[in-house]
């Protein structure tokens, strides 16, 4: 047990800084934190400075040299997280390719198409989204209805997604679909890479709580892909699906994690300046959240140390998602607290603590919906014990799989 | 970055797990638990000769083996899981404690090889009727020079104070205030004027007795007016420490619950295989885990003696006091009337669970504390 970096992580930490003060310069300093989950402030700009960090390989930092990666080991990963995260650095655009269609298609792609993808996700010219949820299969993902059957050499796609995160912008989607018309249940889904730009796909904006559109309708009459385009075996898809879930709960938000810390600094500075610390309950307030991000912090280095030992994340990820989930929408309960009744106009105090809430209302103006930072946490929090396995689902997941209890009668 | 117990630690807590399991079953801890004295020395003797769990982590130069608050943290462990009724946290972990930290190294060569051996027993003295956990606390004032002095007044609420034969009590200068005057003090159990009276306690494993001190003949330790430094120290190690206990315990309710919640059928399924059930038990094991990585950490910089230690030691204490009261009511839930009998060792772990909670300072002090210890 020692937390200090070894000479090589140093060395490494060393580097990260290095690069990030010469490269996140003017504009891309100039976005600050900002980006990310209900915020595509800056969406371009953001795709600019990844493709820098594509060229010098902290994008598919963890990858296989021979993909272009650095293979970094996880305590280097870590390390990289955290320098990004205190440099202020933006948020990413590549979460779907990066974080989770590039470890599943490691662990379950050819040869062929790791050379296919890799290399576009790293040069950021190819944005993935995820299409998994129907409009009647959220939880119950093995529900997907959306077909797809072969047709020479390409399969042909129709049914509906919902939900997808980012199809307005993404190139390619990995899509959970039934190969085997007369299958149920999670037998005969395939694990279909469809390109995004055709005329079978018709992608069309759904509005959230927090006022902008990230998350999409995705409808397939007669998309085609090539025939080669399924990863892992046909029909056999689910345990690739439930491999990207793996990433998605375990080692996918990381980064994020890292980054609330920075956020849970932001609010303290805010109390801090509005004279909120002066009050028991919110410095209770204040410092249990403290405890909670630090103890998501140590728990994430005792995953990745027995990742490292076993090889694989088994269903204990969902302890660290549902950890997560609930310690950042607590932070936005905590931060509409500190604000007191401030927190009933949506200006962004972390710009200017203490000013007048100021959020003009204009007639006419293109949104007159513009959260400030602190009710972005409050209102994007919500969606974050939903999504990626809600709640529900992930202590049922404890319960039966870490924890052996028995299943609910089916 | 390596947050992985070696072999050897896990060979330790193998060995410790084992002891603890054939010498503290149910039947004796409820044995001990109904005595006064509340211990069995035999017990202590072996834990002392057999395995060193005394002298585990107290300097080889004074008898000791060097190792570190890792060690002594999954000793603890183990002993929290079976509820181990022993004067080993005052002693070893309070009392020794202070003597390392305060004591001057002759002193320490003096009271720490008895304590490595198991043949004394130590308390540490500073709680007051005021139950405070903090300088302010400390009233008693301590007369005298040199390496004569005397103490008057009350304390309360000290672990294992009357079966105890060396007594570090904290006392403070005449006069003084706040952190600045407290001094540590050396006295016999037997000692003249000492009055010494076992409580009732809500946790009957866990002893605590009242002293009263009149006139009572005491030894300096360390630099009399100068021991806040050595005392907060202490109580920071200490409740690293109880954090360590505390995942022990938490960890055997909710193998318990669970196992309950698969053998019990009602409506003819397991209970566990309701929701309401299921998702306390996947709770309890988020919680429990999260402990367990604030408790090791903590553990971790105890060892390493470094400038985070304050802000941890609060950090895991505030966070295992809840997880593992939380876990404890749980189970009783769990089990439903069962669980509310005297017969049945739920009530054993939720009590326990409460009086650590309570000793060193409860969850909201330590949350008070840590934001003071951040800036906040
Ligand atoms: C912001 C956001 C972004 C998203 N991005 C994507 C994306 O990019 N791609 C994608 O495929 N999907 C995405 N999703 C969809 C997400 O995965 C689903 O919303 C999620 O799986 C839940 O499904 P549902 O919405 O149909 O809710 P339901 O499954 O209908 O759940 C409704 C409620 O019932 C509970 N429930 C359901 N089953 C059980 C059970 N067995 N036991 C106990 N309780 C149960 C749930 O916990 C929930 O509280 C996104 C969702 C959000 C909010």
């Amino acid at each position: 047990m020692d937390f200090r970096d070894t000479p090589d992580e140093a060395a490494f930490r060393a580097e990260v800084r290095a690069w990030l003060a010469e490269h996140l310069i003017g504009e891309f300093a100039a976005l600050g934190g900002r980006g990310g989950p209900a915020d595509e402030h800056g969406f371009d700009l953001r795709v600019e400075w990844e493709k820098l960090l594509g060229t010098d390989r902290w994008l598919g930092l963890s990858w296989p040299e021979e993909y272009g990666g650095r293979d970094a080991s996880f305590a280097e990963q870590i390390i990289f997280s955290e320098e990004y995260a205190k440099a202020d650095a933006p948020a990413r655009v590549s979460f779907f390719g990066e974080g989770l269609f590039a470890p599943t298609l490691l662990a379950y792609g050819t040869d062929e198409q790791k050379r296919r993808f890799l290399p576009k996700i790293q040069s950021v010219e190819e944005l993935w989204c995820q299409g998994y949820s129907e409009p009647n299969a959220g939880s119950d993902l093995a529900n997907v209805a959306t077909k797809a059957v072969l047709d020479g050499d390409q399969w042909v796609v129709n049914g509906q997604k919902v939900w997808t995160t980012l199809a307005h912008r993404a190139q390619w989607c990995f899509c959970v679909t039934r190969t085997d018309p007369a299958s149920h249940g999670h037998h005969g889904l395939s694990y279909l890479l469809i390109p995004m730009d055709q005329p079978g796909v018709e992608v069309r904006p759904l509005k959230q709580m927090t006022g902008t559109a990230e998350f999409n309708e995705v409808f397939f009459s007669d998309a085609r892909t090539d025939k080669a385009n399924v990863l892992g075996e046909v029909s056999d898809g689910w345990k690739v699906a439930m491999a990207t879930l793996g990433f998605e709960r375990g080692t996918a938000f990381l980064s994020q994690q890292l980054g609330f810390q920075r956020e849970l600094q932001d609010l303290i500075e805010v109390a801090q300046k509005r004279g909120a610390t002066a009050h028991p309950v919110i410095r209770q307030e204040l410092a249990d959240s403290y405890i909670g991000v630090q103890i998501m912090k140590y728990s994430g280095m005792r995953m990745l140390t027995g990742l490292v030992k076993k090889g694989v994340l088994g269903p204990e990820s969902s302890i660290g998602k549902l950890y997560w989930s609930n310690w950042h929408r607590t932070l936005g309960e905590r931060a509409m607290h500190v604000l007191g009744a401030d927190a009933s106009i949506i200006a962004d105090p972390i710009a200017d603590p203490i000013a007048d809430p100021i959020a003009e209302v204009t007639d006419g103006a293109e949104s007159n919906y513009v959260l400030g930072e602190l009710h972005r946490i409050f209102m994007f929090s919500r969606s974050e014990t939903i999504y990626a396995g809600s709640s529900e689902i992930q202590r049922n997941i404890i319960g039966e799989r870490v924890l052996g209890l028995p299943r609910e009668p089916r | 970055m390596n947050f992985a117990f070696s072999e050897e630690q896990d060979q330790l807590r193998e060995a410790v797990g084992k002891f603890m399991e054939s010498k503290s079953p149910s039947a004796e801890v409820r044995r001990l638990m109904e005595t006064t004295v509340g211990f069995d020395p035999a017990i202590w003797k072996q834990m002392a000769q057999e395995l060193g769990l005394q002298s585990l982590h107290l300097p080889e130069a004074h008898g000791g083996q060097g190792f570190t608050f890792v060690e002594l943290g999954i000793v603890l462990e183990e002993m929290g899981k079976v509820l181990l009724c022993s004067p080993y946290f005052a002693t070893v972990c309070l009392a020794a404690n202070a003597i390392m930290n305060a004591g001057t190294d002759a002193q320490q060569g003096e009271l720490l090889p008895g304590i490595a051996s198991g043949d004394t027993i130590a308390a540490l003295a500073f709680t007051e009727p005021n139950g405070k956990w903090d300088a302010s606390g400390i009233t008693m004032e301590a007369k005298g020079k040199g390496d004569a002095w005397t103490l008057e007044g009350t304390k309360m609420f000290v672990l294992d104070g009357h079966t105890a034969n060396t007594i570090v009590v904290v006392a403070r200068e005449a006069g003084s205030s706040g952190d600045d005057g407290i001094g540590f003090f050396v006295v016999d159990g037997e000692a003249k004027g000492l009055n010494r009276t076992a409580l009732a306690t809500m946790d009957q494993t866990r002893k605590q007795a009242r002293l009263d001190f009149s006139g009572v003949a005491a030894k300096p330790l360390g630099d009399v007016g100068k021991g806040w430094a050595a005392l907060s120290k202490t109580l920071d190690q200490a409740a690293v420490c109880i954090a360590n206990e505390m995942v022990g315990g938490a960890q055997k309710v909710l193998d318990m619950a669970v196992e309950y919640a698969k053998v019990r059928v009602q409506f003819g399924r397991p209970i566990g295989s309701f929701q309401a059930i299921k998702h306390k038990c996947a709770d309890m094991l988020l919680e429990v885990e999260s402990g367990k990585s604030a408790a090791y950490y903590a553990a971790w910089a105890a060892a390493e003696d470094n400038e985070e230690l304050p802000v941890v030691a609060s950090l895991a204490k505030a966070y295992c006091s809840d997880a593992y009261f939380h876990a404890a009511a749980e189970n009783i839930q769990i089990h439903g009337g069962i669980g509310f009998t005297w017969e049945h060792d739920a009530h054993l772990y939720f009590k326990r669970a409460k009086s650590s909670e309570i000793l060193l300072g409860d969850a909201t002090y330590h949350r008070e504390l840590l934001a003071q210890r951040i800036g906040i």
